[in-house]
């Protein structure tokens, strides 16, 4: 009989600093006591948003420890479990954990607006085990569909919730389903677009990292609503530890007939295959991502026809975001009344955010949309920083806006924020406070699209480069006023005339702070860093040197 | 040079020559040489019936994939926007200062890379580089050195890191 869970954080900075020899001292420590019965010993994905790596909780308690040595990991076992004390030394203040677990007794009153729809489960169960995933309601609503729902009704029911896109874009999940249901084609397919790549964001790999069948049971759901009978992961090259957790998933799915033919004796069969990339960011625009799963080059195809209609391979083709995928289940399961009671009427659900920059408590939220800006930095950031005063934010990633104080208020959903002139993206949260300086992060946004830009069209591929080589003059102190009406009219043309989503994203940020933090790009032209953050001198940056077919050929 | 395509052919294999999988075979590829070589652009371009401009602009599209030779251990310092307000410029300069090179060059001896990357999901704890496969965190001038230390260390030892 289990009456104790064990999890140490297995991510690779854990790993790097020695998890799997806590892990392994752990359950000899366990066999030394006879509990190895009793204690079941297991990693999860990355806990809280803590340094104290690796880091260990003890289940039904909810006690985190870190940073948990394999001496500390042998005590842990001595003391919390054979002689049930808490290692008071080594455990870490709640404020450290917020961002990955939920345990209800032991949190104050600071977790106490988090609402854990899509995260419900990720830190609490053991990502290798299914039977965990089982035991929290995992597969009851692809069992329930199966038996109790045709595939129209499954479709109508997240139609009906108003799920949105998570990718960044809000579009309304069900009639991106619908679309591609409609069309006559008898092959279609399922993509997760798990390629996350906007500087700041990083939900899905914490989803996928901890609890991988919630994304693979909503693309189970989502095939069975329009008729798909395969789906690809598409993840991004960097998360090896994900790619090996949702590998392990499959199998394991596979095994109990939960993934596979005829799914639980039906007469639906859906096959899950995983894809990595190998590094580059563009591949996070739905065509591009299908022109690299088709193992060409990633850059953007013309649109129409949308992938919905011309897909994979050519075929109608959904593709989600991971976040809306691991939405799916709890809405068949709870229904449609329960989505919509969280969150806004606009844009029902909850949103998970990466908070970072200079806020106290850095990491994972997840809350109802809706939720204020500030509410999120005074509530789960704990406050910004030493005190500082905010200053400006960063939403949405590299593609998102910069927003100013007056916008702290503003309940944050999509429609809202686009209202404000404001993006709501990815749910990066880069949080500024007065001592950072605007035309500096500014030129790190640019310099990353500069380097991101694939190269397709013209607009793009310059002019990030020409807005770059604009913030650098600035940064340097040798900008002019005609640099600034240069990016003012060069940030309006990338965005009217470039290809894809990255270039009409691109200049988004230097707009928004062309807007609400004029004064500071003025001050440089005149020759001064307010924040004193920028060099005000030194030699332009050159362009990338870019290698070409031929000069491989004569090298 | 033949044991070498060897390496490519398997990998080349283990896919069936599948067309789809060209991106995952030259990332394999990468991962087991260090870099794709032009031969390599050669024998998969033949193998899988593509022409070579095909193959060469899938292997030079990816930053995970190089087609130049790279350094027995490669830094890829995150240069976004996160890490960059976190303190990322100071560690910039210490790593160039540390290695003796700027970044996107390799050290004459070989034995170090300094390249920058794109988001690596790390950014709570931002400033970030990867070292190898390794991800090192909350990174500050000094810790640098002591990271880059750590190798060296490991490798006068004859062990690894």
């Amino acid at each position: 009989m289990i009456r104790s869970s064990i999890l140490i954080s297995g991510d690779p900075l854990s790993l790097s600093r020695g998890a799997e020899a806590t892990k392994l001292a752990i359950e000899a420590e366990l066999v030394f006591y006879g509990l190895e019965d009793e204690v079941r010993v297991g990693y999860t994905g990355r806990i809280g948003n803590t340094d104290a790596l690796p880091a260990v909780i003890v289940y039904p308690e909810g006690t985190v420890y870190g940073p948990v040595s394999p001496e500390a990991g042998a005590a842990i076992v001595e003391e919390h479990l054979y002689k049930g004390r808490r290692l008071e030394d080594l455990v870490l203040p709640i404020e450290v954990a917020p961002g990955a677990i939920e345990a209800p007794s032991a949190v104050g009153d600071m977790l106490s607006g988090q609402r854990r729809v899509v995260l419900k489960r990720a830190g609490t169960i053991d990502p290798y085990s299914i039977d965990d995933y089982i035991a929290y309601d995992g597969y009851f609503a692809l069992g329930k569909a199966l038996t109790n729902m045709a595939p129209n009704e499954v479709l109508e029911t997240v139609k009906a919730s108003g799920l949105q896109g998570r990718g960044g874009a809000g579009f309304p999940a069900g009639l991106k389903w619908s679309f591609v249901a409609q069309q006559p084609a008898p092959t279609r397919y399922i993509v997760c677009n798990a390629d996350e790549s906007e500087p700041g964001t990083f939900k899905d790999r914490l989803i996928l990292e901890g609890d991988p069948h919630a994304v693979l049971e909503g693309m189970a759901l989502a095939g069975y609503a329009v008729g798909a009978n395969e789906g690809w992961i598409y993840i991004r090259g960097e998360y090896a530890m994900a790619k090996d957790i949702l590998n392990h998933a499959i199998a394991a799915a596979e095994d109990m007939n939960l993934l596979g033919d005829n799914i639980l004796g039906s007469d639906f069969s859906f096959h899950i295959h995983v894809h990595a990339g190998a590094g580059a960011y563009v591949c996070g625009e739905e065509t591009a991502l299908l022109n690299s799963l088709e193992g060409l080059r990633g850059i953007p195809r013309v649109r129409p026809p949308y992938p919905t209609v011309s897909g994979f391979r050519g075929k109608p083709t959904v593709v989600n975001n991971v976040e809306t995928l691991a939405n799916v289940a709890p809405i068949i399961l709870n229904g449609v009344d329960w989505f919509r009671s969280i969150g806004t009427e606009r844009s029902p659900g909850t949103k998970v955010y990466t908070m970072l920059g200079d806020v106290n408590v850095t990491g994972l939220v997840e809350t109802p949309m809706g939720t204020t800006l500030r509410e999120i930095i005074n509530v789960y950031g704990g406050g910004m920083k030493g005190g500082k005063a905010f200053k400006a934010a960063q939403t949405g990633g590299a593609a998102g806006s910069i927003i100013a104080p007056a916008l702290l208020d503003v309940p944050m959903d999509y429609a809202t924020m686009l209202q404000h002139g404001a993006t709501l993206g990815s749910g990066a949260l880069l949080i500024c406070a007065d001592d950072t300086c605007i035309v500096d992060l500014a030129y790190v946004l640019m310099r990353f699209f500069a380097a991101e830009s694939c190269g397709k069209c013209v607009p793009c591929r310059l002019g990030t480069l020409r807005m770059m080589e604009c913030l650098e003059r600035l940064r340097q102190g040798r900008g002019t006023s005609d640099d600034l009406e240069e990016l003012q009219r060069m940030a309006q043309q990338v965005i009217q005339t470039s290809f894809c989503g990255l270039g009409q994203g691109a200049p988004v940020s230097i707009l928004s702070a062309l807007r609400h933090f004029r004064e500071e790009f003025d001050a440089h032209v005149a020759g001064t860093c307010p924040t004193g953050t920028c060099p005000m001198s030194g030699p332009v940056e050159t362009a990338v040197e870019l290698h070409d077919y031929f000069s491989i050929e004569r090298s | 040079m033949e044991e070498a395509l060897a390496i490519t052919d398997s990998i080349i294999d283990a896919h069936r020559a599948n067309p789809e999988a060209l991106v995952e075979i030259l990332r394999e590829v990468n991962e087991r040489r260090g870099y794709v070589t032009r031969e390599d652009v050669h024998r998969v371009a033949e193998r899988m019936d593509l022409p070579r401009s095909k193959v060469y602009s899938v292997a030079s599209f990816y930053s995970l994939i190089s087609l130049e030779p790279l350094g027995k251990h490669v830094i890829r310092f995150c240069e976004d926007a996160p890490c960059h307000v976190a303190g990322g410029r100071e560690v910039w300069e210490a790593l160039e200062q540390e290695l003796g090179i700027p970044f996107g060059q390799t050290t004459p001896d070989g034995e170090w890379s300094l390249l920058t990357t794109s988001c690596i999901g790390a950014c709570a704890v931002g400033p970030v580089m990867m070292v190898d496969d390794d991800i090192y965190g909350n990174l500050t001038p000094q810790k640098v050195g002591e990271i880059i230390a750590r190798y060296r260390d490991a490798e006068t030892q004859g062990g690894t890191a």
